[in-house]
């Protein structure tokens, strides 16, 4: 090798090097991480993730249920905690008797169910782990209908892909819909023994900072997925057409719709 | 003569001069290719994932032992403490409490205010507060830090670099006392010796490659309720998800401690021969003058 070719490729090297420890300072600056191209990069990562995780996780494989004595005494209550809404104060003061959870889109049979209605129906209790993605974790034990038994009882159609869950609360504060806190999972977290609507929590009704009337739990991923105050569940075959597109409040804010990890 | 037969010439007597006589230095070829490539992808991977990691750490800056985080008695935490009319910054480790104003818990802004927040702005990524993009700078770069860490691996298996460059003999291990002393005075190993890793060398480098880093993975995936759910081990292994955020922090800390010996190691052993030698391959391997 000549010299003149070693001293190009050690060139190369340092401006690589170079170009690497901008790109940090960059980003330390944020200016990198506003980049569209950077952002299209770095979420194709959650991608793999979760194609990694559906080969890895068996579909039906359940999340760790504890025991009562593991029930945190203080489980902490995050997004909203009440609903300033004279709609929702109204139903509340009446304990939910006049509040109908609504189940459309891609079903055959349209439901409007009420509080004491999704009671009688076969009910799941779990004592599970709520993971935040904020890193905290806190046990609860909760009661609902499994999700599965519903959409089955709506007759899902086979074009569903997603169920899209819309909550009561303006999370954004905005006034209108577009602030307002919605959610989605896809079929195998849809059809999974765990993933319920629970409306008991700890052995009582589910109380307005945990999302009463009714709130989601997906077991397997994190609190955020977990939708509160859910007042309609609508099947789709797409999420494109729905609000930011993304699939939920957080996701239209940059936070991943497979929230495995 | 042309010039290119008289320089052809000088360079046979030079050869012949270093032939006859003790060379005082030899370059030989110290780090394989793999082994330069996997090197500086990793260390791009571990700034990325620590600087994002602390963005994270930041969203909740608290950590707990167990399954369940117990608000209440976190065994670390950096929070903001009023005493008065004066705010301060305390990091509380077990039940020491640190005044850290400026630094963790209450930190100086870009612009010399003060934030409530875990570590300061210069040390996360992104600068500002951001889970969302922390979380998309953190797994991406978890992605390459795993392929390139098993490259690595299966690479470092199959060539025999691991068994031949990095497992220390029973000899070296029965001699570490003494190799410790002559690091301890900054005397390190020339001529033959140099040419491989000494045991001290040896020991750090398996211990970062085969226990560390394995378990920021393992710790990373606990973590995860996805994993958790298909792999329930990874929370009995570790005594529960907020131990396995704990035991990932600790041990990135102990990765940072590596990182800071490793840079003053290459620093004070002769910087631009290690940098080189970790860049073209190529390191100096001077002979000790005594030597004959």
């Amino acid at each position: 090798m000549s010299k003149g070719s070693r001293l190009d490729r050690r060139g190369f090297i340092a401006k690589g090097l170079a170009i690497a420890g901008a790109s940090m300072l960059g980003g330390c600056d944020s200016e990198l991480s506003d980049q569209p191209w950077v952002r299209r990069i770095l979420d194709s990562a959650e991608t793999l993730t979760r194609l990694s995780q559906r080969a890895l996780v068996p579909p039906t494989a359940l999340a760790r249920e504890y025991s009562e004595a593991d029930i945190s005494k203080d489980f902490k209550a995050n997004g909203s905690t009440n609903i300033d809404d004279d709609n929702y104060r109204a139903l509340a003061a009446n304990g939910f008797a006049d509040w109908k959870l609504k189940v459309d889109g891609l079903v055959g049979q349209p439901l409007e169910l009420t509080l004491a209605e999704l009671r009688v129906m076969p009910s799941r209790t779990q004592i599970t782990r709520h993971d935040c993605v904020e890193g905290w974790s806190c046990i609860g034990k909760w009661t609902g209908v499994q999700l599965k038994a519903l959409l089955d009882k709506a007759e899902l159609k086979s074009s569903a892909r997603y169920i899209v869950f819309y909550c009561a609360d303006d999370l954004a504060e905005t006034g209108d819909d577009d602030g307002k806190y919605y959610e989605s999972v896809g079929l195998i977290d849809a059809f999974h023994p765990q993933t319920i609507l629970a409306y008991d929590m700890n052995g009582a009704a589910l109380p307005i900072a945990h999302g009463a009337p009714l709130r989601l739990r997906v077991e397997r991923q994190l609190g955020y997925k977990m939708a509160k105050y859910v007042m309609r569940i609508e099947a789709v075959d797409k999420l494109a057409a729905i609000r930011g597109g993304q699939g939920g409040f957080w996701e239209d804010r940059g936070y991943e719709w497979y929230a495995g990890i | 003569m042309t010039p290119a037969v008289q320089v052809e010439q000088w360079a046979r007597a030079m050869d012949a001069t270093t032939e006859t006589t003790e060379p005082k230095q030899k370059v030989i070829d110290r780090h394989s290719g793999t082994v330069r490539i996997t090197h500086w992808v990793n260390v791009i991977c571990l700034l990325v994932l620590l600087m994002s990691g602390l963005q994270i750490f930041n969203a909740h800056p608290a950590l707990y032992l167990g399954s369940k985080s117990n608000f209440d008695n976190p065994v670390m935490a950096m929070r903001p403490m009023r005493h008065g009319n004066d705010v301060y910054g305390v990091t509380k480790i077990f039940d020491w409490h640190i005044n850290t104003t400026g630094v963790f818990g209450l930190a100086k802004t870009a612009d010399g205010g003060y934030q409530i927040r875990g570590f300061p702005w210069s040390v996360t990524l992104p600068g500002h507060r951001d889970l969302s993009m922390g979380r998309r700078w953190h797994f991406f770069f978890a992605w390459v830090f795993v392929i390139n860490g098993l490259i690595y691996l299966i690479w470092s298996i199959a060539s025999g670099h691991l068994r031949c460059d990095l497992a220390p003999a029973v000899r070296e291990l029965k001699h570490i006392g003494a190799s410790i002393w002559e690091h301890i005075r900054l005397r390190f190993p020339e001529g033959e010796e140099a040419k491989h890793y000494n045991v001290l060398q040896k020991l750090a480098y398996l211990i970062v490659a085969l226990v560390l880093l394995p378990l920021m993975l393992a710790t990373g995936l606990a973590m995860s309720p996805g994993m958790d759910s298909g792999y329930p081990f990874l929370l009995d292994i570790f005594g529960g998800r907020q131990s396995a955020r704990t035991i990932h922090f600790v041990t990135a800390s102990a990765i940072v401690l590596f990182f800071v010996v490793h840079i003053v190691m290459v620093l004070i052993s002769g910087v631009w021969n290690n940098l080189r030698s970790m860049i073209t391959g190529r390191y100096v391997i001077k002979f000790p003058e005594a030597r004959s």
